[in-house]
């Protein structure tokens, strides 16, 4: 008989003869989080993540390439890795060179640049799936375009996010998108620039992944 | 790196370590200074006593609810995981578990075994495991990584270093870390250990993790963290491999948000956790990164004998965020290296009787005042107390057969017992009673004024010369 087996049959000696009820989460999520206004929304997820420690700067379709670059300045970053296969990549790679900003582009698996990944791509951009304004939370799904340690290595993570994708929880964003019929590789909630506290409880950041946390809030341009 | 400098003996010891903690007035402030900090964090993200009280019911609905379909759970979570691609392994015992994992480290020709922070791996003694097998395991998360410099062992399962000064690390860093200088600056040091670490994840061709959830309906194992070396473990060598105890199991996604508020809440004070990494597949074709191969080890080590009693059964509900321990006067007081467990504080006293057998910590469940602080805080609502009596019960009273843990009656004394048997027949009868306390007033002068534990920091006890019924009778 396998381990398996083994474990299987001593749990299945022991298990109770009637599963308890289906814990209510939804009802609990139903009378215990308000749902808020999009604006209200927006607000709160800024305060959170600012609270983190990220840097949040509100952009419109006609400006973000500028506050972009405005932001490379202030950090004197001169490279980005972007996609080329999404239009705020391709955005990105028609404007920046243009202005003297070398354009990284991830357009081979890891193992053919791992070394200069890690040691020469000083910022990145990708875009979030969506929002969660309770906790200040940014929802990645990595994919072909815009792979896993793109929103990792680099020390200096900018985020462009549609602000009308936020959600109030992540119950409802999971919910709301179907996520349990169907989830990618990796999915990842990110909460601000990565941090420790590991010695005597000072907080320090930038402790393995991005020291800096940008969030491009993008909402449409003022009527 | 190999050298074992602590012995893990639990029953043995634990008076002399928690001793010479308890004398160590450094050790003690940095214990104390580090639970008022976390408790006071935990406090804060609690304002509310309803919403608190109503999470932690639900917290422990869900688990409860999913310990009761366990293994119908675990059938389908590796139906999906395999469905996904993700190879599970299942082991009884930290041997198997370590020899599963060697051995996918030697299929690979492996040198370098870069880890997050697992808790799990430290049960099993993976890194001694690797290391014997020519295999480095290097730990990642920082305070892990400090922990494991100094040949020591986590003091405390969510801040592994918080024995340590700053001061310490630094001179830790400067001993041990080529072409570094003593520097007491906590940015620096980090900086320091990213560097080292960053070089580690480009060259590591095996990352190691632990699980805070596996989800059994969508095949997906999650992870809690704030550094970023979880993502990195995961994602950056060619292979992956997981490894979690078999409890931490939830049927449905859903059941994850609930339980991950819970979780960072109580353990750090964080409404969420900087990072949280759910992972579904391996590298599927297209895909520039992540790793072409994931496993996942699913590891007993006397879980299922918890799972076999109804009321054992309650110390699966664990989500291990140490809240428990925080709040502890003993822990407060004796770190958490005292205990001699991977897992110490009030959750290693109920979960490691299990792992290691009542023979080998019989006593570990009368280092308690049973104040209840642990039952109290704890997000699922584990009965920690209760667990703690029931524990007593079974380590002192006399062996019997099919015994619901291994070790039953290892504390058992025949001639304490029969102390007790005797305490309890005087106070069930008043005539008894009357003796006794007669006798005891009559020949209080036979007392020995050296009375143990007892006068080593107190005056001897001694009955008084009139009993209360006496003194009663005087009155009228």
């Amino acid at each position: 008989m396998s381990a398996r087996d083994r474990i299987l049959g001593k749990l299945k000696a022991s298990m109770p003869a009637t599963a308890p009820a289906l814990p209510a989460v939804t009802s609990w999520f139903a009378t215990h989080r308000v749902v808020e206004s999009a604006a209200d929304k927006a607000s709160r997820f800024k305060t959170c993540i600012e609270l983190a420690h990220a840097e949040v700067h509100a952009v419109t379709p006609a400006n973000w390439l500028t506050t972009l670059r405005e932001v490379l300045r202030s950090k004197a970053l001169e490279r980005i890795l972007v996609s080329e296969e999404t239009t705020h990549g391709c955005a990105v790679l028609e404007e920046f060179p243009l202005h003297g900003i070398d354009c990284q582009t991830y357009d081979m698996p890891i193992e053919a640049w791992k070394t200069e990944m890690f040691r020469q791509t000083p910022a990145s951009l990708t875009a979030a799936r969506a929002a969660i304004a309770e906790t200040g939370t940014l929802i990645l799904w990595p994919d072909d375009a815009e792979p896993r340690l793109m929103s990792l290595v680099p020390p200096v993570h900018i985020v462009l996010l549609d602000t009308t994708k936020i959600y109030n929880t992540f119950f409802e964003a999971m919910t709301a998108e179907g996520w349990k019929d169907g989830l990618p590789t990796n999915s990842l909630l990110i909460s601000g620039p990565s941090k420790t506290a590991d010695i005597q409880q000072t907080l320090a950041y930038g402790a393995h992944g991005p020291k800096e946390l940008v969030v491009l809030m993008l909402a449409k341009d003022e009527q | 790196m190999s050298e074992h400098i602590l012995e893990f003996k639990p029953a043995e010891g634990f008076r002399a370590r928690s001793k010479a903690v308890v004398d160590n007035p450094f050790l003690r402030q940095s214990f104390r200074g580090a639970m008022d900090f976390l408790m006071s964090k935990r406090a804060a993200q609690f304002p509310d006593a309803e919403e608190l009280e109503s999470l932690r019911t639900l917290g422990e609905s869900i688990r409860q609810y999913n310990l009761a379909k366990l293994p119908t759970l675990l059938e389908q979570l590796e139906a999906n995981l395999t469905r996904n691609g993700i190879k599970v392994h299942w082991a009884e015992t930290p041997d198997e578990a370590n020899a599963i994992i060697l051995g996918i480290c030697h299929e690979r020709r492996a040198k370098l075994m870069v880890k997050g922070k697992s808790m799990v791996s430290e049960e099993i003694e993976l890194n001694h495991a690797a290391e014997a097998a020519g295999i480095g395991a290097l730990e990642s998360d920082m305070g892990e990584y400090i922990v494991q410099l100094a040949n020591e062992k986590p003091s405390h399962i969510i801040m592994p270093a918080i024995h340590k000064t700053k001061e310490e690390i630094a001179r830790l860093f400067a001993d041990k870390v080529e072409g570094v200088d003593y520097t007491d600056n906590v940015d620096a040091l980090i900086q320091i250990g990213r560097n080292v670490l960053r070089q580690k994840f480009l060259e590591a061709d095996i990352g190691l993790s632990g699980v805070n959830f596996a989800v059994a309906e969508t095949g997906t194992l999650c992870l809690v963290e704030n550094e970023g070396n979880g993502r990195m473990c995961t994602t950056a060598p060619p292979v992956h491999i997981a490894i979690t105890g078999i409890e931490k199991i939830v049927e449905k996604l859903e059941h994850v948000p609930p339980l991950l508020s819970l979780l960072t809440r109580s353990a750090t004070g964080q409404n969420i956790s900087t990072y949280f990494n759910m992972i579904s597949s391996p590298r599927k074709p297209g895909e520039k990164d992540g790793p072409s191969e994931v496993h996942l080890v699913l590891l007993d080590n006397g879980r299922s004998q918890a799972y076999a009693d109804e009321q054992l059964r309650k110390t699966l509900q664990c989500i291990r965020c140490g809240a428990c321990m925080n709040h502890c006067p003993v822990y407060t007081r004796i770190g958490g290296h005292a205990y001699g467990t991977t897992y110490p504080g009030p959750i290693g006293k109920i979960i490691s009787p299990h792992m290691l057998g009542l023979d080998a910590t019989s006593t570990m469940a009368t280092a308690s005042s049973l104040c209840g602080a642990c039952g109290e805080v704890c997000p699922v609502k584990i009965p920690i107390p209760e667990l703690l009596m029931r524990l007593r019960e079974e380590a002192f009273s006399a062996p019997h057969a099919n015994p619901a843990m291994r070790g039953q009656g290892a504390g058992y004394s025949s001639l304490i017992s029969a102390v007790w048997r005797g305490w309890a027949a005087v106070y069930r009868s008043p005539a008894l009673y009357g003796v006794a306390t007669w006798l005891g007033s009559r020949f209080a002068w036979l007392m020995p004024s050296k009375q143990g534990a007892w006068t080593s920091v107190r005056v001897p006890l001694k009955p008084a010369p009139k009993r209360l019924r006496d003194l009663l009778k005087e009155r009228g």
